[in-house]
């Protein structure tokens, strides 16, 4: 078809998590600027099936940019040259005819490559099993109106609550820091009454995960703000600073 | 004290300490350039050489000169530990790297704009500090006081005024300068944030102090070797420097 674009891939290739990955070249032919980055992949997976070749292994579910699965960092950056959007949002519009395009999975050492493209986010599920939940008693339904809860609180805790846990900000972050992430889930609990009576610990705990994942440490570049796909911004760190200095200075954890 | 050590060295533990050292040492660039802009008065020195000879024995200024260099220590040692720490994190790198796209240049090259200014204040204390305190080397300048005594002081305006009559000395601390603007760019609003001070009603003043520190003081501390350099050279017959 008119329009269509021949694109050269350079995408990284690795077995398994112990064996050493290399980038590998593949050409993406008669790629149409309609379809989503993932559908370009499918099809040049289509032609490498075809051909009796291994398909490249990646991460996707939803394909609708909510479900925080789809993690490439295309071109050096997390989910593409876009802003806002996750790597299933981007379409092949957004590059022109003779591109060649550079896709790595998620760099970080929390994060280990299982294959090809996919990497190993269940670090993420441990750092909310440290404390990203509130303890709910059983019981008859309660009134969801019974406690109040201010618009600007809540606007801010769902704000926080946007984050679908994709770990861009890792990948993104040049200290392969996860604190975007970590303050995202602390932020949203700690803004709402519900997450009061572990709100202490939560913080601590979390963090303390969030180190023994050996991820690093956060130095305010504000790279994970500008690649969450989300747009989670630095004052949910501030506020994870905050409620970390708060917690340390006076939960009866000693 | 379990919880304290935990705390001190927890990841947000070390960012708030580089912060506060951080800004211990922003305010006392500020109580530096104060002092540094009397060797620009045309005095015979006076006026610098009574401050230098007050910073040098007064025993209140010499403890916080202490706990000043003690402070710069933390502060690059904390660094490098989590630089080395954050090395680990991602032990292998992207093949194709895009920082400029989502962060300056500034936030990305902190410990490289850090070493550059160790080098600096090593190099700087070795010019003036060491000389004054140990080298020796610097004759004294005698001045009649207001009530009729004399006086005689180092005369480090003189050393000052001639270490910067040399072009490679000049450019080398205009150069740190630059490294000090770029390294607070970043740095001093950073503070603030880790501390958790991100808040609306405070920061426009961040921001405002933020531009006196990453551009007025360290124009101002280059300003000085430039204007003695110029002075010097053209007052100079040969003007060979």
């Amino acid at each position: 078809m008119a329009g269509n674009m021949n694109i050269t891939l350079k995408v990284w290739r690795q077995k398994n998590a112990h064996t050493k990955g290399k980038l590998v070249s593949y050409d993406a032919k008669d790629v149409s600027p309609d379809m989503s980055f993932l559908e370009m992949i499918d099809e040049v997976n289509e032609v490498l099936i075809k051909k009796g070749d291994e398909p490249i292994a990646f991460d996707h579910d939803c394909r609708e940019g909510i479900c925080g699965m789809c993690s490439m960092v295309i071109d050096g950056r997390p989910h593409g040259p876009k802003e806002g959007i996750t790597t299933c949002q981007l379409h092949m519009r957004s590059f022109k005819d003779g591109d060649t395009i550079t896709i790595e999975p998620w760099r970080a050492k929390g994060f280990p490559v299982v294959k090809d493209l996919v990497v190993d986010r269940s670090a993420f599920d441990r750092i909310i099993q440290a404390g990203g939940y509130i303890s709910v008693n059983t019981g008859v339904t309660i009134d969801a109106n019974a406690i109040a809860i201010s618009k600007q609180d809540s606007d801010k805790a769902f704000d926080a609550a946007t984050c679908i846990g994709c770990g861009a900000c890792v990948a993104a972050c040049k200290n392969a820091s996860a604190m975007l992430f970590l303050s995202a889930k602390v932020s949203q609990l700690s803004l709402l009454p519900q997450g009061h009576p572990e709100r202490m610990s939560r913080v601590e705990n979390m963090l303390q995960q969030m180190e023994d994942e050996g991820f690093g440490n956060c130095s305010n570049t504000g790279a994970c703000s500008v690649e969450c796909p989300k747009e989670i911004g630095q004052e949910h760190i501030a506020r994870l600073n905050r409620e970390f200095i708060a917690a340390k200075a006076s939960s009866e954890n000693v | 004290m379990n919880w304290f050590t935990s705390a001190v060295s927890s990841s947000v533990g070390k960012k708030i300490m580089m912060a506060l050292t951080g800004l211990f040492l922003c305010s006392f660039l500020v109580v530096h350039l104060i002092g540094n802009l009397q060797l620009l008065n045309l005095d015979l020195g006076i006026s610098f050489n009574t401050y230098a000879q007050f910073m040098s024995h007064n025993p209140v200024i010499q403890t916080i000169s202490k706990g000043n260099f003690a402070i710069i220590l933390a502060h690059a040692l904390i660094a490098l530990f989590l630089t080395r720490q954050n090395a680990k994190a991602r032990p292998i790198g992207y093949q194709v790297k895009k920082g400029s796209a989502n962060s300056t240049w500034s936030s990305r090259n902190m410990g490289l704009l850090g070493t550059i200014l160790l080098v600096f204040i090593a190099v700087h204390l070795y010019h003036f500090w060491w000389a004054v305190h140990y080298g020796g080397s610097i004759p004294t300048r005698e001045y009649l006081t207001d009530n009729g005594d004399i006086v005689a002081y180092t005369d480090l305006y003189q050393a000052v005024w001639f270490a910067f009559s040399n072009p490679f000395i000049v450019a080398f601390y205009v150069l740190s300068m630059i490294a000090m603007g770029y390294h607070l760019y970043h740095g001093f609003a950073s503070a603030f944030q880790s501390l958790g001070l991100n808040h609306i009603k405070y920061n426009f003043f961040i921001k405002v102090l933020g531009f006196l520190f990453y551009f007025v003081i360290p124009a101002l501390y280059a300003y000085i070797p430039l204007k003695i350099y110029f002075l010097t050279c053209c007052s100079s017959s040969s003007c060979s420097h």
